[in-house]
């Protein structure tokens, strides 16, 4: 019982560190920000004509859902820097000589990147609406924090399983966008992957960030692909598997 | 209380640590000296925990830190020799974050908080951020936060390097109440001969991953029949001061390079 509060306890000060840490580097939230808003802009209103021509209906909405997902994802694993960031100023070295177990040091991390990631989709998603989104709503309504928290939970894990790995801050971002612009691009963000070819399609079916996008418009917008149960449970596997991994990846690590 | 038994480190081929054997008894305050990349920080890493050792054995209050490195942990608290804050943190925020990591009881972090930082000078900035401090300050608050859980070990990998001279007597007449009142053993590495004869009970030199020597100051002044500490580590490892040493090493390597072009 003692021991399950000072695990909790632990969890909660590791968390309660990247919070602050968020809400202190203002510069970092409204830089993440900024791409978002200018693909939901963009993207909104110069491909909106053509997508409602080609009898797509109106793309604010197809749109709005992916762009959502995608903050939460760069805003997840880009807090993977941060484990590098914690190596190369040596703050790392402190939580790895406490007699505290690495998972929980890796879980808290994990729940404050998490958490940061699901406040800045709720953010973009507040200014999707502004700018003419109209979410369902209904009982099912908070099922799409379900599932943002899952993507943001996957990709935070997917962030500190890279970042343990790397020491040079200048490659993650590379790696990142090497990784993360396929996932995006491939996953029913921008355009519906229905009727596509079989190689995207396949592309398409095993990459997690698609139930997560999928999932999210499921629920908002009513419109889905695999299926909302499906999106959950693939969502959770990908998630419990990838914490996992970057749970081992981060108790290798050498400082 | 630390049992080192034929400890060897190895970096690919180089040997940072050869072949060591030593013991601190415990409530003693000992001293590790050794000229820049003598092995000290290697062998404070392997202590606690954040390396493994090539080959050899160490032991902390009997038990292996490489088989039983949490155990290991509760016991020791250390001053990292490179920087190891949270800047984006405050001076309190960074204590707390340490007293919840090792259990300190909210009461007594309170309490102690206080106390160190008092001592430290760094009460009244307590609700700054800490990457506005200067590195002195910085480093009088990385020595508050590894005493903040009162180990039964404490290491200090060079801590008072760059304060100035009030804040160091400040620093060790706590460390020696602590280690006097709660007979909590000190083992620090310095590169101020002063300091070590004044603090430490003993003394090992050490140099290339070698011990060279070992014994109180009055014995290292004997057996090299020298005058002061500063001239027995002279003459048990030829060189002054290690960064004076190796500045020198580097321009004449330089100067040869030129000469061959
Ligand atoms: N991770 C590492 N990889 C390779 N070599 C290393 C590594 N860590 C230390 N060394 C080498 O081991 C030797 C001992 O280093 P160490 O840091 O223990 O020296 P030190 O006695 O603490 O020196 P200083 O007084 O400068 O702090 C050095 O030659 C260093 O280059
Ligand atoms: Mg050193």
């Amino acid at each position: 019982m003692e021991k399950i509060k000072r695990t909790i306890y632990i969890i909660a000060i590791l968390w309660l560190r990247q919070i602050k840490r968020y809400i202190r580097s203002r510069t970092r939230m409204l830089g993440s920000l900024g791409q978002p808003i200018l693909f939901l802009v963009a993207l909104g209103f110069g491909f909106g004509p053509i997508f409602e021509k080609a009898g797509g209906g109106d793309y604010i909405q197809f749109l709005a859902p992916g762009i959502i997902a995608m903050t939460i994802i760069f805003t997840a694993i880009f807090s993977g820097i941060e484990v590098i960031a914690d190596k190369q100023f040596g703050f790392l070295k402190e939580t790895l000589v406490a007699p505290v177990s690495r998972y929980s040091i890796m879980i808290g991390r994990t729940l404050g990147g998490a958490t940061v990631a699901v406040v800045q989709g709720i953010i973009i998603f507040i200014l999707a609406v502004i700018i003419g989104f109209h979410p369902l709503i209904t009982l099912s309504f908070p099922l799409a924090f379900v599932y943002m928290i899952l993507i943001a939970l996957f990709f935070t894990g997917l962030g500190t399983a890279i970042g343990s790995v790397l020491d040079d801050m200048h490659a993650f971002p590379l790696i990142i966008n090497f990784l993360i612009m396929p996932l995006f691009f491939l996953s029913g963000a921008l355009f519906p992957l229905k009727n596509l070819s079989q190689a995207i399609n396949i592309a398409a079916m095993i990459n997690p960030l698609s139930y997560g996008v999928d999932g999210i418009r499921g629920v908002l917008v009513g419109q889905v692909h695999f299926g909302l149960l499906t999106d959950f449970t693939v969502l959770v596997a990908f998630s419990v598997f990838i914490l996992f991994l970057g749970s081992y990846l981060f108790s290798k690590i050498k400082v | 209380m630390i049992e080192v038994k034929n400890l060897t480190k190895k970096f690919n081929d180089f040997i940072a640590v050869d072949n060591l054997s030593f013991s601190v008894k415990k409530g003693e305050i000992f001293a590790f000296l050794g000229p820049n990349g003598a092995g000290k920080t290697t062998c404070i890493k392997i202590f606690t925990t954040l390396l493994k050792p090539t080959a050899g054995e160490v032991f902390i209050n009997g038990i292996n830190p490489v088989e039983n490195p949490n155990k290991v942990r509760k016991l020791f608290g250390i001053i990292f020799q490179d920087q190891s804050l949270d800047d984006e943190l405050t001076v309190l925020e960074n204590m707390n974050f340490h007293g919840v990591l090792y259990g300190v009881a909210k009461d007594l972090r309170i309490n102690r908080i206080e106390e160190l930082l008092k001592m430290v000078e760094l009460w009244e900035r307590r609700n700054e951020l800490v990457k506005n401090f200067s590195g002195g300050m910085k480093r009088r608050l990385e020595i508050a936060r590894g005493l903040l859980h009162h180990p039964k070990i404490i290491f200090l990998d060079e801590p008072t390097l760059g304060l100035d001279p009030q804040t160091r007597n400040h620093i060790w007449n706590y460390i020696k109440e602590l280690n006097q009142k709660k007979n909590i053993t000190v083992f620090f590495t310095t590169h101020y001969m002063e300091e070590a004869a004044k603090v430490a009970d003993r003394i090992a030199i050490i140099d290339k991953g070698v011990i060279t020597a070992e014994g109180t100051a009055a014995e290292l002044i004997n057996i090299t029949n020298t005058n002061s500490l500063e001239e027995a580590f002279l003459k048990l490892t030829g060189k002054i001061i290690r960064e004076e040493g190796e500045k020198n090493i580097d321009q004449l390597r330089m100067q040869r390079k030129l000469w061959k072009r």
